[in-house]
């Protein structure tokens, strides 16, 4: 179970999405999940390896690792891809119980091709659009979460080239140097620059399904009269 | 056979599942196998080289990690994963061999062309009779392995927490040593995510089991009330039209010499063989 298999879960969800649904999706397997796999996961390979103090004590460098580090980047953000991926999933429930229904309705007597439904496009709309709307609702809250989490965790995004350490059994205080610091901060900052975007991506899906709820109802009453 | 081989050993179970059961097979493989996998064999990949001892005595970081960690957080997961998974695969083969059954069943009955036994297999198998008691009994063995692992862990590991420091004298180190654990804290942030997650897990098997008694008695009360109600069978619903019902009853009770056979014969005999397995 990795990536692979999320992406094969995630993509059966593409078919009832909205374009910019779709958009997103790609964005966050092109731009994200490739990028953690195939780039970042590398340059935090070494990271407690080449974590270097200035000091010959025993058990001080994974204490200092351990204090300025608690949770490192790669897996907070495979966390927040995990938890950003799967409100999806209820979308994709929803869709599946809908098909079930239709599915006992043709075994209870109505005339339904089978093959049809299977491939029939879904229509974003009833109790639909309140799961599809609170989906991307979630998917907003968490990435909002992880990047208030990163920010507070890291004390802003850059990451520091040293830093100084006197927790015990450390000599008074150290000097601890960080692996590729650099390299890190450019990571780091993509990473912000691509969530952003997903994030406005959702913000700008939210307000197309609202609008189009908005004026599809408008148009019923305009019939109506 | 890795956890991708076991995914889709399981993803066919998935068919013949309650909701919530459902529900639970997509909680375990995406917040507990994927997380294990993407994330916390990373973090535990060093525990063993970035164990450090403040001594220089050869074999002294070694034998206090061996001591300290007798099996790794890891390997028990990976552990309770596959044995929390596999009591699905009872269900699985029960659901192949009711499938036989039901092919056999079409066979004798001269509806033993290609589309009617494809149709056995599409088609979704209710949760009645034999089938209830395999499912719930598969439940129960899910819910037995999830707290016998979490017993499991907080007997080794007491309190769920990483210790950033462990004291240890045993030979040959001198005297006594300090070591230092690799990540505490991100080790204790994923012990805790774990946790949660396995319990989110039992309190899905939890409602499982209380929604299929509560489904499985309402169903006797109905059944009660209306005894001629039409059995849940695929072939019972599908040949009706063709054949009258005591022809199929006569079917089944050639099929299945128990006490449903007895039943059926003699209805008044019903009240008192009647068991809340609504078969």
């Amino acid at each position: 179970m990795d990536w692979g298999t999320l992406q094969a879960v995630l993509g059966g969800v593409n078919k009832h999405s909205t374009s910019i649904g779709k958009i997103w999706l790609t964005v966050l397997f092109i731009f994200r999940i490739m990028i953690l796999v195939v780039a970042a996961e590398r340059v935090w390979g070494d990271e407690q390896q080449d974590f270097v103090c200035n000091t010959l004590q025993p058990g001080c460098k994974n204490v200092c690792y351990d204090h300025f580090f608690p949770i490192s980047h790669i897996r907070l953000w495979a966390l927040q891809l995990i938890f950003v991926s799967t409100p999806a999933l209820l979308v994709a429930m929803h869709v599946a119980y809908r098909r079930h229904e239709k599915k006992r309705r043709f075994r209870n007597g109505e005339k339904i091709n089978i093959e049809e439904l299977k491939n029939e496009k879904i229509h974003i709309r009833g109790p639909l659009w309140w799961t599809y709307t609170c989906s991307i609702f979630f998917r907003i809250i968490f990435e909002a979460v992880f990047m208030y989490v990163f920010y507070y965790m890291y004390d802003g995004y850059q990451m520091p080239r040293l830093v100084k350490c006197d927790a015990w059994p450390c000599p008074n205080t150290v000097d601890c140097f960080v692996s590729r610091p650099t390299e890190k901060t450019m990571f780091t900052i993509f990473m912000l620059a691509v969530s952003g975007i997903c994030m406005m991506l959702n913000l700008a899906e939210l307000c197309y399904l609202v609008i189009k709820i908005f004026l599809k109802r408008s148009r019923k009453t305009t019939v109506l009269k | 056979m890795n956890w991708a081989g076991l995914y889709a050993v399981l993803s066919g179970v998935n068919r013949h599942s309650t909701a919530i059961g459902r529900i639970w097979l997509s909680v375990i493989f995406i917040f507990r196998i994927m997380v294990l996998v993407v994330a916390a064999e990373s973090v535990w990949g060093d525990e063993k080289s970035a164990f450090t001892c403040n001594t220089q005595q050869p074999g002294c970081n070694s034998v206090c990690y061996d001591h300290f960690f007798p099996i790794s957080h890891i390997r028990l997961w990976a552990l309770q994963l596959i044995l929390v998974t596999t009591p699905a695969l009872l269900v699985a083969m029960h659901v192949a061999y009711q499938q036989h059954q039901e092919k056999k069943l079409l066979v004798m009955t001269g509806h033993g062309d290609a589309k009617h036994l494809e149709e056995v297999k599409k088609h979704k198998m209710r949760i009645a009779g034999s089938l209830w008691w395999t499912y719930v009994c598969s439940v129960v063995f899910r819910l037995l392995f999830e707290a016998v692992f979490m017993y499991l862990f907080y007997m080794i590991y007491p309190g769920y927490q990483m210790v950033r420091l462990v004291k240890c004298e045993a030979y040959p180190c001198p005297n006594t040593v300090d070591c230092f654990v690799s990540r505490p804290t991100e080790k204790t942030i994923f012990t805790v995510f774990m946790l949660v997650t396995s319990s989110v897990c039992i309190v899905l098997n939890m409602a499982e089991l209380v929604y299929l008694v509560v489904r499985a008695c309402a169903r006797r009360g109905h059944h009660n009330s209306n005894p001629s109600s039409a059995k849940g069978s695929f072939y019972g619903h599908k040949l009706s039209s063709e054949y009258k019902q005591n022809e199929i009853n006569q079917l089944l009770t050639e099929q299945d010499g128990s006490l449903k056979d007895m039943l059926r014969r003699n209805p008044s005999l019903q009240e008192k063989g009647d068991r809340c397995s609504a078969c």
